[in-house]
């Protein structure tokens, strides 16, 4: 694995405090940036996302990482909007995503006993094996905050329930996504994220 | 299954955390760190922090806390007092708050709402209202954490709910004047009515003092989460005790053990 340090993706004024402060209490040093050359040389890289699918996708395209992100070869994660823009688009703004899982994100419609956006903590419910879930058991416990969902398939590595089930933990070869935010989802955050550095 | 929220708030004036009766007679209850971590260790699901005295003040605010604060938790944690700008927003969230609640400035300027949920998302903007009965109907409240400004907003409680919400807010605070700090429960009936007009998250504040408080406004006002301050800083209620009763009584909880490790 490269020796580099984790690169978190600038996109353009994303929150990411809590995601560095997070992988530092698990001894990673991380970099925010949108230098390609240094998003290429990164152990790992996340996708970190704030705001709406389309202006986020028009701030990766203006940084050209739309092109640059398809193409890398290391352990990738996208959390939360980062994890939406991974896949074909989203019904927010209609945008177009990176296209790299195939897919579209679906607003949840609001009903009583389900606001939208779904804001707390939410169960996992293991869909297939795979090493992001090592240490993790059915009905544990991860923080979401998404009016925006995609649905289960066979790429969808843990799913949740609102109203239906959703896609929370997705994988496609080193593409990974998260629809929840480890960084804030406690013990059981902390070791999906200890999981994906160590891929 | 999507839990019932446990959020203790913490008023915080100085870099203290205080509690007031009905907004008033504040006294020191611990430091933000300190207690920020004995709530993470105790289950809350989330913290809210109220600056209480920068939103009546104006004043420029030390907020490095924030920053302190994002590095000890590893649960989500919302700032609300004195954020009055897509600038004051910007500089909490990027000192690591997941959430910014705005009250006085959104009645001041209720476009605010709609700059900060284009620019940051509706999931980061919470409103919270300060609500009080009078006549039989509800009325909003501003400058609450100063006695001597608080005035009537001239609005409806649920007139304002709408336009939050049509606005961009994600999530409302319903703080319930009435029952603010008296801890004789929630207001079920003011929030039941408020839970009809809102399709965000509504989370119930004011008037908590005893277990079965949270089991009635969960069960019979349907609220997403209840926000709690003195009965946890006194240590009256413990934050794991009263998550195991709830879930006892039904009420989908996040415990801090998962069946599956027991």
């Amino acid at each position: 694995m490269a020796a580099g340090p984790v690169v978190l993706i600038d996109s353009g004024g994303a929150n990411i405090a809590s995601l560095k402060f997070a992988l530092a209490r698990l001894g990673r040093e991380s970099l925010f940036t949108r230098d390609e050359t240094a998003i290429r040389n990164a152990s790992h890289v996340i996708l970190p996302g704030v705001g709406a699918a389309a202006d986020a996708m028009a701030r990766l395209a203006a940084a050209g990482l739309d092109q640059l992100i398809p193409t890398l070869t290391q352990p990738v994660l996208g959390i939360c909007l980062g994890m939406q823009l991974l896949f074909q688009g989203s019904d927010e703004d209609a945008a177009r995503c990176l296209g790299i899982l195939p897919g579209q994100a679906r607003r949840f419609t609001p009903a009583p006993g389900r606001p939208v956006p779904q804001m707390g903590w939410n169960a996992l419910r293991r869909h297939r094996d795979h090493p992001l879930l090592d240490g993790i058991h059915d009905g544990d416990y991860v923080y979401f905050v998404h009016s925006y969902a995609l649905p289960v398939t066979d790429h969808t590595l843990a799913c949740a329930d609102y109203g239906g089930e959703f896609a929370a933990l997705v994988a496609d070869g080193n593409f990974h996504g998260a629809q929840f935010h480890p960084e804030r989802s406690g013990p059981v955050g902390e070791q999906i994220l200890k999981n994906f550095l160590d891929l | 299954m999507l839990t019932r929220r446990i959020i203790p708030c913490l008023d915080v004036r100085d870099g203290r955390v205080v509690k007031g009766v009905q907004f008033r007679n504040h006294e020191d209850v611990g430091g933000i760190l300190e207690l920020a971590r004995r709530y993470r260790e105790r289950g809350a699901d989330e913290l809210v922090f109220y600056d209480i005295t920068a939103s009546p003040e104006d004043r420029q605010v030390d907020r490095s806390w924030v920053n302190r604060v994002a590095e000890v938790l590893d649960i989500p944690f919302c700032v609300a007092g004195g954020i009055r700008s897509v600038a004051d927003a910007e500089e909490v969230l990027n000192l690591g708050a997941d959430k910014i609640s705005i009250n006085s400035p959104a009645l001041a300027d209720p476009d605010l709402i709609d700059r900060l949920s284009r620019r940051f998302g509706a999931q980061c903007v919470v409103v919270g209202i300060d609500s009080l009965s009078a006549d039989g109907d509800w009325q909003v409240y501003q400058y609450t954490g100063d006695p001597n400004r608080t005035q009537a907003a001239r609005r409806r409680t649920l007139d304002w709910v709408d336009e939050v919400q049509a606005r961009g807010a994600g999530e409302i605070v319903l703080n319930c004047m009435n029952s603010d700090g008296v801890r004789q429960g929630y207001d079920i009936e003011q929030l039941a009515r408020v839970r009809e007009h809102c399709e965000v998250p509504l989370i119930a504040s004011g008037g908590a003092g005893a277990e079965q408080h949270f089991l009635d406004v969960f069960e019979q006002a349907d609220v997403d989460g209840a926000l709690a301050a003195s009965v946890f800083h006194k240590g009256l209620i413990d934050i794991i005790e009263l998550k195991r009763w709830l879930a006892e009584r039904g009420v989908a909880i996040r415990l801090l053990e998962a069946p599956a490790h027991v």
